[in-house]
């Protein structure tokens, strides 16, 4: 069987996925890329191909780290694999919105995935995975709490700066001020919908990935809540930009 | 990554010369005192300086120099911490930082002990505050006269009233200049001058001009670097002889097919200051994309065709208020409109520098009206002229392979 296979070395995880002719997925890693790329790019492929090697395997690479993975047939930039990846699940026009550990993008694609326009968040992390770890860090609450806690949230409070030291020290205010926890997780979240709302318009249909997306599956059903167009997640959010890698090593091999 | 091969441009060496002598001169004339000193900002009134016998040093290349040799992040803080705060200009807090060092790279360069002491401080606000701000720092520090002209920004059109203003303020500066000169103003050396100065416009429009040609013969970073005479030695007639030969090679490297970008695949438009710092990473960028930057606002900014000898006052205030930096946004609009269909340009890069909102023109919705007029796509890149610590390599390395993804995809 032919394979093909695409490696996200972000800057926070490694993401490696293996695909089939048909696209199938037959196999996926993700891991903490650390601080050799090299490393964690063979170690995510070698597991996502459970074991075998890759020799004759098309592979390209993309995300922080892309220029770092020295056996990839070719590298993309992580805007082109998440639009791929992300247009594979729709096939037509739409905007793909992906949270990841240290930048948000957001890719406008026409109705033949053709990139329009796309936009990175500035310098700050806020309304970034990182800026939700450094704030549960600051809470003291576990990662894996979170989604739970916002979910039951009865109001919601408002955490407008987009500077993620100011963000921690306005919610020092709201604990003064006895907002609940579950209210200031929530608030959290509903900060980094409000970090990506304030890049670009969004309208018509939207497709949420990252990490983010993965692990707190209520920040989708805050994008819904405030947004009219149809919002669509994708079967492993995290592994879109891996999964868009591979559609392109498919392609690249003709 | 492929490895950039390029064909360097061999006025190179005359450049260098042409720029030793301009500090070797300033540097021989603080020693001894045989000469006068004007500090002068880069749009500023150096022909009247000139014509009155005065050596010219410009604060912003001096400047850009700190920025170009990537010390400004060690003189930035500095100023910071003398109550200069790391949101403003930071040409302007590098500079007045490496003062406070008592450092100047001219001393590893030309062998001049420290930059050379003024004998007048000149600006003109057309192009920003700033400039009035940074010179009255070395007013109080020198105790030297700070003579300068007071210029509206922001015009639909160049205003006659405006020009009258302008032009009566520079005849204002005369005596003064007198004074501190030690002769007297002679109007047709002043004429002289501005043909001079004139002639450097319309040859270093020339040079620019070149970039048209497909491929093309320089790129916006060796422009950058070429435009050093245009700057701080206009109304000189050694700016104008280099011009000559300069234009000459390119004019050669055109008909030869000769380009600075081997392979050019795509053109863009730089809007906005430089990222010194990063001139030569920038450049090696765009070089391995296939990308050259073919036209800038910056680089084109030292173009002053307006000078009239018959009416030299009356002219030089029109010249001066004419740049592109006291336009409004449409008049900006409709500038770079003409200069992305002339070039055939196919993006357009903004750049968005942290400390120089007069040099940042995507803030105001330029970037989306442009992009929706030209049907020609943009980006914006984050970053500053001479703080590196408002840049994100990674992310500007991302984002520019993207955006030449997205044009190629658009093929």
């Amino acid at each position: 069987m032919k394979k093909y296979a695409g490696i996200d070395v972000g800057s926070c995880t490694t993401k490696a996925v293996v695909i089939d002719q048909e696209d199938n997925m037959l196999g996926s890693h993700v891991r903490r890329s650390g601080v050799d790329y090299q490393s964690a790019a063979t170690e995510s492929l070698e597991v996502a191909l459970g074991g075998e090697g890759w020799d004759g395997v098309p592979i390209v690479s993309t995300g922080y780290g892309r220029h770092s993975v020295n056996f990839a047939t070719e590298a993309k930039t992580e805007i082109a694999c998440h639009a791929r990846g992300g247009f594979h699940y729709v096939q037509r026009a739409l905007t793909v919105v992906d949270i990841g550990g240290q930048d948000n993008k957001v890719i406008k694609l026409d109705d033949k995935g053709h990139r329009l326009d796309f936009k990175m968040n500035r310098k700050c992390a806020a309304g970034t995975g990182t800026f939700i770890e450094e704030i549960a860090a600051r809470m003291a609450i576990p990662l894996d709490k979170l989604d739970g806690m916002a979910r039951k949230a009865e109001k919601r409070v408002k955490i407008g700066s987009y500077c993620t030291v100011f963000a921690s020290t306005e919610i020092l205010s709201l604990i003064r001020a006895g907002v609940s926890s579950d209210e200031l997780v929530r608030g959290v979240f509903e900060s980094v919908v409000d970090r990506v709302m304030e890049m670009i318009p969004l309208a018509d249909t939207v497709l949420l990935c990252g990490g983010v997306v993965e692990y707190f599956p209520v920040v989708a059903d805050i994008f819904k809540a405030r947004i009219s167009g149809e919002v669509i997640v994708p079967p492993h959010p995290q592994l879109t930009g891996a999964y868009g890698a591979a559609l392109f090593a498919r392609e690249l091999a003709g | 990554m492929v490895e950039v091969k390029r064909v360097e441009i061999k006025a190179t060496k005359q450049l260098r010369e042409v720029m030793a002598q301009h500090f070797m001169e300033l540097g021989e004339a603080a020693k001894t005192k045989n000469k006068k000193i004007a500090w002068c900002s880069s749009v500023g009134p150096a022909e009247l300086a000139h014509s009155l016998g005065f050596l010219v040093y410009y604060y912003e290349n001096h400047a850009a120099i700190l920025g170009s040799n990537r010390t400004a992040s060690d003189y930035i803080p500095v100023a910071n911490a003398h109550g200069y705060s790391p949101d403003i200009c930071s040409y302007l807090t590098s500079d007045v930082g490496a003062y406070l060092k008592g450092e100047t790279p001219l001393t590893k360069a030309y062998g001049i002990e420290k930059v050379p002491t003024p004998d007048v401080l000149l600006y003109n606000t057309n192009q920003c505050r700033e400039v009035y701000d940074w010179m009255s720092f070395y007013a109080r520090e020198f105790k030297v006269p700070l003579l300068g002209v007071n210029t509206p920004r922001t015009q639909r059109q160049v205003r006659e009233d405006i020009v009258e203003s302008v032009a009566a303020q520079l005849e204002q500066m005369v005596p003064e200049l007198e004074k501190i000169a030690g002769r007297s103003f002679d109007i047709d050396r002043f004429r002289e001058i501005l043909v001079i100065s004139r002639e450097c416009s319309q040859l270093w429009e020339d040079v620019l001009e070149t970039a048209a040609a497909r491929p093309s013969p320089l790129t916006f970073f060796d422009a950058c670097i070429h435009m050093g005479p245009a700057v701080v030695m206009r109304g000189r007639q050694e700016a104008n002889d280099y011009y000559r030969i300069l234009l000459e090679e390119l004019k050669e490297r055109v008909n030869q097919g000769v380009a600075a970008v081997e392979g050019e695949r795509h053109r863009f438009y730089w809007e906005g200051m430089p990222i010194w710092g990063k001139l030569r990473s920038m450049s090696e960028l765009f070089a391995r994309l296939k990308a050259c930057i073919a036209v800038s606002t910056y680089c084109s900014s030292w173009v002053f065709s307006g000078f009239d000898p018959k009416d030299p006052f009356q002219s030089m205030a029109r010249a001066y208020c004419s740049i592109f930096i006291g336009k409004d946004d449409k008049g900006k609009e409709d500038y770079i409109a003409e200069k992305v269909e002339h070039f055939g340009v196919d993006g357009i890069l903004y750049h968005d520098a942290k400390t120089c909102p007069s040099n940042t023109n995507n803030r105001y919705g330029m970037a989306n009206r442009l992009s929706e007029r030209l049907g020609v796509p943009h980006l914006i890149i984050n970053g500053d002229l001479n703080d590196i610590r408002c840049f994100s390599e990674e992310q500007t390395v991302t984002n520019v392979e993207a955006f030449v993804e997205q044009i190629e995809e658009a093929r």
